[in-house]
């Protein structure tokens, strides 16, 4: 079917808008070059697309941004307690002045400017290559938009077991800013690596993140993305997974006006794992949309994709998740979980978990239930002396908790828990 | 395949289960065509065509009005994609769009009229058009008359409706019965009012195109408070070659009426696809209740994937009144390529939606099926329970909507889809859209994906049954649930057909 005017005209929008990054080496120049046609001929997204249905793209896609005032928050950093090496960026612009130095003993780390510049580079390899697999069969036209102008963020090649953690803080103070970042991460064989990103980065934020993990690899990602209220965002992450390697991967979400998060990822090899989970509290004008999409193309590997939504106040989350099993991987063990947990009536929950299954030796399921908070707990619990409010706030937080176990760090994990915690009594205060 | 007669003795196989498996070795036994003379309305579809059709069944002008702009609308439609279903480009103006056999040009009067070949062709097919305690589908029931409940028929070939049984006794009770053609000379007010309020003119694709071409389909009025007496049922026969069936039925219970009925299809075998796109709509008013049975044996094509029937089918059901019931249930074993969603707009109060499937898919077919129950009303309650078999290298797909709307306070959705793969090429595929709008609601989904189990099998052949046996079993075990939600005319007919249509998917 032709491709609708209104979705080619939106993209040559999209892509003169940005300016095209210039001096780079010629490699570089040509995956740009085929991330901007990738996008000029699929289109830009619009509502009518499948997997547009329950968001709609427009404020993410509009020129200029519309306006998002910064919040003033009065917390403590996320991660501030742990050891790691953290880079600033504000407003998608990395910070040399906010930052560490930029060196960690077990990684090989550069700005992707560096990296893009460089005739010879592993980067080579990585950049815009798992952005352009994902493309098929769903289009993720605002990841390709990122690869074809996205001149920030870090390329990082990991070959041991780093001592601690590299963590990105995203700053925003800009009202209009529109900013584009785009990590890419290759753990070698064998390594393990765990980025943590936090921060609400920007008015509007494109994220991409491209991760390759080799045999036997292990790549740890906690992500929170930050209290402001009026920010919107749109990330993807790619993931591509050899024999034997894991992925997990864990994002926190506390309002902002949009956030759309897209996770792809792919089984190469043999025994692999991976696991997707995201907890979201939103409130008000809030619209927080996971698309996840599974592929397994090899044997005996495990998925896992488990989101958690508390919505309240005309809050909306969104979960489209799909597990994809090729013919020939056997031995599949898929699972999904969704859940909404709506605590008034204006709220909503909306959801497609897809299986695609080509497969016949494998163990696929999903679930997914919508509610409000149950009244036989919320019994329980007063009669025990517990108030109305303490006793949702704990329902909340154990509804929360089965996202948050995914966690494999007990420390990361309790910071989560904590930081939700205190969110939660503050509101009900 | 053969098997002993002593199958039955073994302790905790039931009879049904061993004539099912015995069944396995027949093929498609409805392929044969009857040679009759056909009158056909001229290949391809125009606006005079449509004229003709409308014509041909005596229609008045509104109605010939009514589908020529559901024609014109079809023609700015384009035919969806979005289902999991591959086939070639359909040529819509190869096709013919409405067969008659000769015999039929002037409508016979009683039954005793009817063509003795027409009726030769149900009784072959198990539904003899005689009015007689008989128990619909079960075969040699005919010949001796059994203790059962009776059983009204409306046999549909190709365009036309063959007749109508039982249609003075259930007259008594105030049932109107009938082929639509006959409803709208004979009860205009009802289908003028009714007609398309639940699936409108230009719904979607196929069903548009049906709006414009529909021919003959069963018509059913039940009165208030009135129990329906019988089962009705339809059976619709596709006999002419390139010939599309395009039925429509309209099945509207009244406050405090309930109304079970049941729906089969065949088709012969032929090398060339045919075209099948029929529209139901079913109202139900206050407290009432309607159960709608469908085993669906189109012929799906041979084991190349040659031929068979293309079912694109819209079914809704509006429960319009509060309390009301509906309740789908479908065994899906036939056509090439389903396209059919049963829904249930659940617009009353206190009104209630229940799907229950069996889609098996085997060889080359296709199966995009599902339901969508859209909760409206307050304290609606549905259910949805579908189970999908793929089997050779056949893709099954459900797709299915749960829609909770803001004002549908308290209301509860339960959904639970299976599928089961048998052997390594084909596919299952799960697609729900589930959308709570109001918090007062529950929406539980789950959905489970797996092959036969080994253990299971393992277990069945250590007790001396071959593997094919086996498999039977496990499927009927699989299937049980939704078996027993037929009637139990059907539900005989509908495990045989479990077994039949998973021929030769072993080993």
């Amino acid at each position: 079917m032709a491709v609708p005017a209104l979705k080619l005209d939106g993209a040559q929008t999209l892509l003169a808008a940005a300016p095209e990054p210039s001096g780079e080496a010629s490699w570089a120049r040509s995956v740009r070059q085929a991330a901007a046609r990738r996008l000029a001929e699929r289109g830009a997204p619009v509502r009518r697309d499948e997997y547009w249905r329950y968001t709609d793209p427009q404020s993410l896609t509009c020129q200029p941004p519309v306006a998002a005032a910064p919040f003033e928050n009065d917390e403590a950093p996320l991660f501030g307690g742990a050891d790691r090496l953290k880079l600033v960026f504000v407003d998608g612009v990395f910070s040399r002045e906010l930052s560490d130095p930029v060196e960690l003993e077990g990684i090989e780390i550069q700005p992707l400017s560096e990296a893009l510049s460089t005739d010879i580079h592993w980067a080579r390899e990585l950049f815009g290559v798992l952005e352009a697999r994902g493309q098929t069969p769903v289009d993720r036209p605002m990841a390709a938009l990122n690869t074809a102008r996205a001149t920030e963020g870090f390329a990082i090649r990991v070959h041991g077991r780093p001592g601690k953690p590299v963590n990105f803080v995203y700053l925003h103070e800009d009202a209009l800013s529109d900013a584009m970042v785009h990590n890419i991460v290759r753990v070698e064989a064998g390594a393990d690596f765990t980025l943590l990103e936090n921060g609400p980065a920007a008015a509007r934020f494109n994220k991409v993140l491209e991760v390759d993990v080799a045999d036997d690899g292990a790549f740890h990602h906690v992500r929170a993305q930050g209290r402001d209220h009026e920010r919107r965002a749109v990330t993807g992450t790619f993931a591509r997974l050899g024999a034997r390697s894991t992925f997990k991967s864990f994002t926190l979400t506390v309002n902002g006006r949009l956030t759309r998060n897209e996770c792809v990822v792919e089984f190469t090899g043999d025994d692999g794992i991976a696991h997707v989970a995201g907890a979201c509290v939103g409130e008000g004008d809030f619209r927080h949309d996971d698309t996840v999409f599974v592929t397994h193309d090899a044997v005996n590997c495990e998925s896992r994709q488990v989101f958690k939504k508390v919505l309240r106040s005309g809050a909306m989350g969104i979960f489209q998740g799909k597990i994809l099993v090729k013919p020939d991987a056997q031995k599949t063990d898929g699972y999904q979980i969704s859940q909404g947990l709506l605590l008034d009536d204006d709220s909503q929950f909306l959801a497609k978990p897809e299986l695609e299954i080509y497969a016949d030796d494998v163990a696929c399921s999903h679930g997914s239930t919508c509610g409000a908070v149950d009244e036989t707990l919320l019994f329980y619990l007063r009669s025990r002396g517990v108030s109305r409010g303490e006793a949702e706030e704990l329902l909340v937080l154990a509804f929360l908790d089965e996202a948050i176990a995914e966690i494999e760090d007990p420390a990361l994990a309790d910071d989560i828990r904590a930081r939700l915690a205190a969110w939660l009594a503050r509101r009900r205060r | 395949m053969q098997l002993h007669d002593d199958t039955s003795i073994r302790e905790g196989v039931d009879r049904e289960t061993v004539d099912a498996v015995r069944s396995v070795g027949e093929r498609y036994k409805y392929g044969f065509s009857t040679s009759i003379d056909t009158e056909y309305a001229p290949q391809g579809l125009n606006e005079d065509i449509v004229r003709l059709i409308s014509d041909k069944n005596g229609e008045p002008e509104w109605l010939t009005e009514w589908r020529l702009t559901a024609y014109r609308r079809w023609l700015q439609m384009e035919e969806p994609s979005w289902a999991m279903v591959h086939y070639p480009e359909i040529d819509f103006q190869t096709q013919y769009y409405y067969a008659r056999p000769k015999s039929m040009t002037v409508k016979p009067k009683s039954l005793d009229e009817v063509d003795p070949e027409l009726l030769a062709t149900y009784e072959k097919l198990g539904i003899p058009l005689k009015e007689q305690m008989i128990l619909a589908g079960v075969e040699g029931a005919g010949d001796t008359p059994v203790e059962g409940r009776k059983v009204a028929v409306d046999a549909v070939f190709d365009s036309v409706s063959v007749g109508t049984t039982f249609k003075a006794e259930l007259a008594k009770a105030g049932v109107i019965f009938c082929s639509i053609s006959e409803a709208v000379r004979e009860h205009p007010e009802l289908v003028k009012k009714y007609l398309g309020s639940v699936v409108p003119q230009s719904d979607n694709f196929y069903a548009t195109l049906n709006s414009a071409v529909f021919s003959d389909g069963s018509f059913v009025y039940v009165p208030p408070g009135v129990r329906c007496p019988m089962e009705l049922s339809t059976y619709f026969r596709i006999n002419a070659e390139n010939t599309g069936q395009f039925e429509r039925t309209l099945i509207i219970a009244d406050k405090g009426a309930y109304v079970s009925y049941l729906e089969g299809c065949t088709a012969p075998m032929r090398d060339t696809t045919q075209l099948h796109a029929a529209v139901v709509e079913i109202v139900a008013l206050d407290d009432a209740e309607v159960k709608y049975s469908t085993v669906q044996n189109w012929y799906p094509g041979d084991e190349n994937g040659k031929g068979g029937i293309y079912n694109f089918v819209t079914k809704r059901a509006d429960c319009r009144g509060d309390r009301s019931k509906v309740s789908w249930t479908q065994v899906e074993t036939g056509s090439a390529v389903t396209w059919k969603y049963p829904s249930c707009i659940l617009r009353g109060d206190e009104s209630q939606g229940e799907f229950y499937s069996i889609a098996i898919a085997n060889n080359h077919q296709q199966a995009d099926t599902g339901t969508k129950m859209v909760h409206l009303g307050r304290n609606t309650r549905s259910r949805i329970v579908s189970k999908g078999i793929s089997a050779g290298v056949a893709q099954n797909t459900y797709r299915g909507l749960v829609s909770m709307h803001p004002k549908a306070k308290n209301s509860r959705n339960y959904t639970q889809c299976d599928s089961l793969l048998i052997g390594d090429k084909c596919g299952a595929h799960t697609v729900p859209y589930i959308e709570c709008r109001n918090n007062s609601s529950r929406v539980e989904h789950e959905a489970t994906t797996s092959k036969v189990d080994d253990e299971q099998l393992f277990y069945c052949r250590q007790r001396g049954m071959d593997e094919e046996e086996a498999v039977a079993l496990v499927v009927n075990g699989f299937c049980r649930e939704v078996l027993q939600a037929l009637p139990m005319e059907f539900a005989m007919e509908a495990q045989k057909l479990v077994a039949i249509s998973l021929e030769g998917s072993v080993g």
